[in-house]
């Protein structure tokens, strides 16, 4: 007898959302979190007294619809307190570039702009939805495949099909190649080029100019099928989606244990048997189910020792570059951005001057250096949200880009100078942003890996690169959350498809867990 | 240097003064980048040596990765498919190693030196695949290739040539077994070891050390008339006593390029050599599996009608082809015309009869020859004084 | 009358190719150059008494010898020639050497990383493995995967067959191979970045991408695919120079009664009732045929001369998009004698190779962020070669010929043309970093022909001087070259087709696209195909 059906490591929501569907299906499940809250990377954190923010992610774009009814989400506390923001891609001049839906105005858009915005995101969309198709289920194998496996296959290749051959012809020459040339043959506004190229490299190591990203984009772009229409912002900060999804997975009869760190998988024999605490309390399980990064989870928990060498060499070779850093800044009042209306300090704000200005952007980060002029996707969530900080007092969240995990010089010398980086971009939008700043903090993607156990900082648990995709995510072999290692299964977001709130790789993996009858 | 190698831009190993010496037919081939005689001065000659009296082979060129460190036994246990663990101290093990496939990626020997101190020999280098292993172990690795110079001394009268050296008590060492002597100073590591089927011992010095161990040695043996021997006799002596060689009797898995041209090592009819107790290790996975299902070809060793070697032969069943020869020799010992086979399955049980296509020529006239041959199970030249302890004296 | 049964634009290798196997068949051929000489980027000129410049290509190694078997171009004066190794130089004063001999090469790679030297044997495995997935391809027309055709659906079964037989983990190596960048890709196999650098430069050459970029192991395979005398992945020298090529394809195209007409500048393919009539020269002269086939690059052919009122709208749109950067320059030298490297014996036979002076990762992906500011690098990385080593008609006794290609180099400079002092710096930049590792080697030069991207586009007539005939990114590639729904050498025009580098498999004086265009032409004229098969790897 085991002491529990399954463990899953890592209340993350991809962790949260397996165990949840794992209880559903009436198994005791026991969810172990080394952190004090679950949620993982869905948090909310006091950076300075009586200041909340999102920890990492800051808007929602992805979350399953799906997840959300299954696990009757808004029932345990999810609540937004703005939906369907406005991207405005910010001028120095003040002539500020806003998209909403399909419609692009302002910023001295061309009416062809205006006309081609939309018509790229009706293909954009025609994409997404296919990609959808993939997401929903677990990737199928290319050679091996069995009759799950190429009904997928045939449903893809019925939804190309049906893309037409123009747009399926074109869905074969656009998905690997960069946003960049996208951009410049779709648009004629540098503004909208860089605001569309900063979502198809925000959270990736790569700059617009780097083949794969038309990839990432579509990846981010997902959302706009699952029924998010712009940002959206979680009332009470990210935290609250992961204590609702806590919530949920209790709710369902599931543990979840915080302040529990695992030390180790237990592997007797050839199969792994359950989990050692690092207070060396031993917890039995038929199952073991990881939602921390494939790294993270072969290495460091089960040992590599434990696993066949030409999987260790997969594990070794997936790249988890990041370039990500994440800014908060504690204000004294709202600042003021040169031409925007107070009223739209609450929509999500963008730097991404130009292409170019990106792409310079990313080029430090090559050689483990920093961008000169950072860019970035801005939230003041305390516009919705008051609560999160002192009244009348706001916040202001960033993901910024790029700073490399391991600066040449070392992050210690490098926080200072970055912080004055991002700072004086932002004063050439909000000049009067630092005269504000009553309290700062900056996540580097060292501080993101540490704190949220992401190997390298990178928020998709391997980077999302058409060699580290489908079949291949993690790695060949072990794509369908299965490790072939018995008893270990993979749920987070390092399996297919990825990260970025999706919910779908915890999802997928306890349907998987549960055909595959092992908690029979 | 005057040597006539210069040209070539291969190495010379340690005894290289010594084996350019007796090479006299200046017969050359290129082995691991080192240049190594091929043939002395006659191979039947040579074979016979190893046979008959004492054959002295320059191993030098074998790749040597010394393992060490509290998990070392851990590490090779994973890596091998056979239980390190019961390789003692001072004793030498023969193994295989697979990749995760299951797939074949060389042969070699373990010599247990300590507690948690190995040292495998290998055929192909393999520096970069067990520092892949090497990952998740406490262990450390050294290529130690060029820091030893190692010669196999082998035949009837290897143990009295190598005694009279000064290797007291040598014929106590039982096979498998190794032990040190001092020499000149130094360490000199002596194991009864080989890759021809008879009597035979290996031993290892520095090659600082080298000439020395080469002129004492032919000096010793002078009497039990001692002969160095080439590769082309090395190649009779091993097919006649049935070792498979990497690149000739099998692809090293990570060096296929043509999908389905690796093999497992129980279609090289090798799984004595797999132990699939062993909770893991490199290949087990596949294994099983295979294991399970059924492998898709079997090493077969040939009995063929005839003296004309069965070189790159195909072997018909009927009129359908099913399988191809990778090494065979007239074994001059054995009085047979042994060849190893690949069939495909379920071919090649025990005592099945084939023909194997034989194409020679005489005279600038080629002949296709349908020899007969049986399936053998087991090598037929395999004397017991390869195996007797003491070593039968001369 | 200048009437013919087809007309081929542009006298390249690829053009001639085409003709060749038109005129083999029977037709009536013309091939229309515009300068006085043919050979396109194929061309050897005598620019000095003695000095034979192969101006553009400079090594040879993907012309498909079914090819050159079949025209019978060792007959008409080609001669190719293998050349041995290579070598990297160091700051630090070493070097990495390519030799070609086997174990020597594992020496000296084992001289930095004895791991390095042992995953070689691994790398090549695998890489093979690669380029025996797409050989076969080489002389095939690519199949439409959005066509229902039944040609184009037992194409793609072969296709399919071919990836499938790979296996579940081959495959996804595979897929893991045609997307990653080189510097990644290497990563897998090398610790030692001169190693990684070394092998890299096959990468980017000729490419707008980074070491770093996704897609640029790729450009790898590409430079792997060819083979000298069936050693796949071997290089050699065209004796006398890259222009032996073209002049032998041009020998046998005559011999079946072919025609070249030099200076014969076509100003418009001519098109009426959707379909092509000929083509009208710039002097006005006009020239018949039902066939025209273009050897020129997609964009030169689609907006320069066809008229967009010909053509179906999307085409000029795709056209327009179709990927086509300069990213290359290259330095023609005559030199005085034979340069000496920093520790290097010039008695070395990697003396004879392709020589690097790029030793990092890093150093070759800061040379592309220069070219991504539209500048040339200021360190760039250089495929020098010197052929003289190896074929003695290049230059003078005892002087030598000196090819420097060089990585990157915009079409552009600021988004303006070059000028003559952009053009004497770049110069500079490239003769510096040479003297940097060989002292003697500024007092040897006689003469130095310096070509930017906008010169090799004026002469040439390649677009931006991209020497592929446009990016081998996958979008590129395949079904996808030069664009989706056109990538079987038919044009949108009745009668027009494309036989240039633009179309599959893609440039790198190859002469497959050319063979593959004319089997199609005949296909569609109901006549025998003259066009031999690919050779199967085994």
């Amino acid at each position: 007898m085991t002491d529990f059906d399954a463990i899953i490591i890592g209340a993350g929501h991809n962790g949260l959302v397996c165990a949840s569907y794992l209880a559903k299906a009436g198994k005791k499940v026991l969810v172990l979190e080394s952190r004090a809250v679950p949620g993982g990377c869905a948090a909310t954190h006091e950076f300075a007294p009586g200041f909340q923010v999102s920890s990492c992610a800051q808007w929602l774009y992805q979350l399953s619809p799906k997840v959300v009814s299954d696990l009757k989400l808004p029932q345990h506390g999810l609540a937004y307190a703005a939906e369907g923001l406005a991207t405005i891609a910010l001028d120095e001049t003040g002539d500020h570039l806003r998209l909403q839906g399909d419609s692009a105005s302002g910023g001295g858009i061309s009416s062809e702009d205006q006309k081609a915005y939309a018509v790229f995101r009706k293909k954009m969309r025609k994409y997404a939805k296919l990609m959808k198709t993939a997401y929903d289920t677990r990737p199928p194998k290319l050679v091996e495949h069995d009759f799950r496996d190429k009904m997928t296959f045939a449903k893809l290749g019925l939804g190309m099909k049906l893309l037409g051959k123009d747009d399926m012809s074109d869905l074969m020459r656009l998905i690997l190649i960069n946003i960049f040339d996208v951009m410049k043959e779709t648009f004629g506004s540098s503004k909208l080029q860089a605001a569309i190229a900063l979502d198809a490299v925000i959270g990736t190591p790569m700059g617009p100019r780097s083949p794969n990203t038309v990839f990432t984009y579509l990846h981010r772009f997902l959302g706009e099928v699952l029924g998010f229409e712009g940002a959206t912002q979680v009332k009470g900060g990210m935290g609250t989606l992961g204590a609702a999804l806590s919530n949920a997975a209790t709710d369902l009869g599931a543990v979840v244990r915080c302040n529990t760190t695992v030390a180790s998988i237990d592997k007797t024999h050839d199969r792994v048997t359950g989990v050692t605490l690092s207070s060396g309390e031993c917890i039995t399980a038929k199952l073991v189910v990881s939602s921390a990064d494939p790294k993270t989870t072969f290495k460091s928990l089960l040992g590599y020792h434990h696993m066949e060498a030409g999987l260790v060499r997969r594990i070794e070779q997936i790249r988890f570059k990041s370039g990500t850093v994440k800014v908060h800044l504690a204000l004294s009042g709202l600042p003021t951005f040169t031409g925007l209306d107070q009223s739209d300090l609450g929509q999500r704000l963008v730097i991404a001057p130009s292409l170019n200005a990106l792409e310079s952007a990313f080029n430090p980060l090559k050689y483990d250096e920093s961008s000169e002029r950072p860019v970035m996707d801005i939230s003041m969530p305390t516009i919705h949200d008051p609560s999160l900080a002192p009244n009348g007092q706001h916040v202001l969240s960033a993901i910024v880009q790029y700073a490399p995990l391991n600066p040449k010089g070392g992050w210690e010398a490098l926080r200072a100078p970055f912080m004055t980086a991002v700072i004086a971009e932002l004063a050439r939008y909000a000049p009067d942003i630092a005269s504000l700043i009553t309290a700062e903090e900056l996540l580097t993607p060292a501080d993101l890996a540490a704190t949220f156990g992401m190997t390298g900082g990178n928020w998709h648990h391997g980077e999302l690169t058409m060699d580290q995709v489908l079949m291949t995510r993690p790695a060949t072999g072990i794509s369908q959350y299965q490790t072939g290692i018995a008893g270990l299964y993979l749920c987070g977001a390092g399996s297919h498809p990825g990260g970025g709130l999706m919910g779908l790789a915890g999802r997928n993996s306890a349907q998987e867990i549960i055909r595959q009858g092992e908690l029979a | 240097m005057n040597s006539p190698t210069r040209a070539t831009m291969l190495l010379e190993t340690p005894f290289h003064s010594r084996v350019a010496d007796r090479c006299k037919i200046n017969d050359w081939g290129n082995w691991m980048g080192y240049t190594t005689p091929n043939a002395y001065f006659d191979v039947e000659l040579e074979y016979f040596s190893i046979r008959s009296t004492t054959g002295v082979f320059d191993l030098s060129p074998m790749n040597k990765y010394r393992i060490q460190g509290p998990d070392a036994e851990a590490y090779l246990n994973r890596m091998a498919t056979r239980n390190i663990s019961k390789i003692g101290i001072n004793r030498v093990g023969y193994t295989v190693w697979c990749n995760d496939a299951g797939m074949v990626m060389d042969d070699g020997t373990i010599f247990r030196l300590g507690e948690s101190d190995y040292r495998l020999c290998s055929y192909q280098r393999a520096i970069d695949w067990l520092l892949w292993c090497a990952l998740g172990f406490d262990v450390t690795i050294t290529d130690e290739t060029e820091d030893l110079a190692a010669l196999a001394v082998q035949g009837p009268t290897s143990c009295t040539s190598l005694t009279e050296m000064g290797l007291t008590d040598l014929n106590t060492l039982k096979p498998f077994g190794m032990r040190t002597y001092d020499f000149e100073g130094e360490k000199l590591m002596v194991s009864r070891t080989g890759f021809t089927g008879d009597l035979g011992y290996e031993v290892w010095v520095s090659p600082e050390k080298a000439e020395t161990l080469w002129d004492q040695l032919f000096d010793a043996g002078k009497e039990y008339l001692i002969k160095p021997f080439g590769s082309y006799a090395l190649d009779i002596a091993r097919i006649e006593t049935g070792f498979i060689q990497a690149g000739v009797d099998f692809v090293p898995a990570e060096e296929m390029v043509r999908p389905g041209r690796a093999r497992s090592p129980f279609e090289l009819g090798l799984s004595w050599l797999v132990d699939l107790e062993k909770p893991l290790f490199n290949g087990r996975t596949a294994l099983l599996k295979e294991k399970a299902k059924g492998s898709r070809y079997r090493f077969a060793i040939l009995n063929v009608d005839g003296n004309k070697p069965a070189d790159h032969s195909f072997i018909l069943k009927g009129d359908r082809q099913i399988g191809t020869v990778t090494s065979a020799a007239w074994c001059p010992t054995a009085k047979s015309n042994i060849a190893f086979a690949q069939l495909e399955m379920p071919e090649g049980s025990i005592g099945e009869e084939y023909v194997a296509e034989i194409y020679y020529q005489r005279e600038l006239h080629w002949t296709r020859l349908l020899a007969p041959c049986k399936v053998i199970d087991g090598p037929i030249f395999n004397p017991k004084r390869r195996r007797q302890t003491p070593a039968i004296p001369h | 009358m200048n009437n013919y049964d087809a007309i081929v634009i542009g006298a390249g290798h690829n053009g001639l190719t085409n003709a060749a196997y038109l005129a083999k068949a029977g037709l009536k051929v013309a091939v229309l150059e515009r300068n006085p000489y043919i050979g396109g980027a194929t061309v050897s000129r005598e620019l000095h008494k003695g000095w034979y410049y192969s101006n553009c290509s400079y090594v040879c190694s993907l012309l498909r010898p079914e090819i050159a078997r079949d025209l019978e171009l060792p007959r008409h004066g080609l001669q190719v020639v293998p050349f041995g190794g290579g070598a990297t130089f160091m700051r630090n004063g070493d070097h990495l050497g390519n030799y070609h001999d086997h174990d020597r090469h594992y020496r000296e790679m084992a001289r930095h990383s004895k791991r390095d030297a042992n995953a070689y044997d691994r790398y090549t495995a695998d890489v093979t493995k690669q380029t025996r997935l797409i050989r076969p391809f080489l002389m095939r027309t690519p199949p439409d995967p959005t066509s229902l055709k039944p040609r184009d659906l037992s194409d793609l079964l072969d296709f399919a067959k071919a990836f499938l037989n790979m296996g579940e983990a081959g495959l996804a190596d595979t897929i893991a191979f045609w997307t990653k960048s080189v510097g990644d890709y290497l990563g897998e196999y090398f610790e030692t970045d001169v190693i990684k650098a070394h092998m890299a430069g096959s990468g980017i050459i000729g490419t707008a991408l980074g070491v770093y970029s996704p897609g640029t192991a790729y450009v790898l395979l590409h430079h792997y695919m060819g083979d000298v005398d069936g050693n796949v992945g071997s290089w050699g020298f065209a004796r006398g120079g890259m222009g032996a090529v073209a002049d032998s394809i041009a020998k046998a195209f005559k011999s079946y009664g072919g025609e070249i007409i030099c200076d014969a500048d076509v100003d418009q393919i001519m098109v009426r009732g959707r379909k092509t009539t000929g083509v009208a020269l710039r002097n006005g002269d006009e020239y018949l045929a039902p066939i025209v086939v273009s050897n020129l690059d997609p964009k030169r052919t689609f907006l320069d001369i066809m008229d967009a009122k010909d053509l179906p709208a999307a085409v000029v749109k795709k056209a327009e998009n179709f990927k086509i950067r300069g990213s290359s320059g290259k330095l023609n030298i005559a030199l005085d004698g034979l340069p000496i490297f920093n520790g290097l014996d010039p008695k070395n036979p990697v003396m004879a190779g392709d020589l690097h002076f790029t030793d990092s990762l890093e150093r070759q992906e800061r040379a592309y962020d220069d070219w991504k500011n539209e500048t040339w690098s200021k360190d760039p990385y250089l495929d020098m070669m010197i052929p003289s080593l190896t074929d003695p008609t290049m230059a003078p006794p005892g002087k030598h010929m000196m090819s420097v290609f060089v990585q990157y180099a915009p079409p552009k400079i600021d988004g303006r043309d070059w000028t003559a002092e952009d053009k004497a710096g770049f110069e500079k930049t490239v003769i510096d970093q040479i003297s940097t590792y060989s002292p003697n080697f500024k007092d040897l030069i006689l003469h130095c022909e310096t070509r930017t991207p906008q010169d090799i586009e004026a002469e040439v007539g390649l677009t931006e001087g991209n020497i592929f005939q446009g990016e081998l990114t996958f979008d590129q590639l395949l079904f996808n070259r030069p664009f989706p729904g056109y990538a079987q050498y038919r044009g949108p025009v009745t009668g027009m087709y494309m036989c240039g580098s633009g179309t599959h498999p893609g440039g790198g004086v190859m002469s497959a696209p050319g063979a593959n265009a004319a089997r199609e032409i005949l296909r569609d004229l109901n006549k025998p195909n003259t066009v031999p098969g690919g050779y199967a790897d085994d």
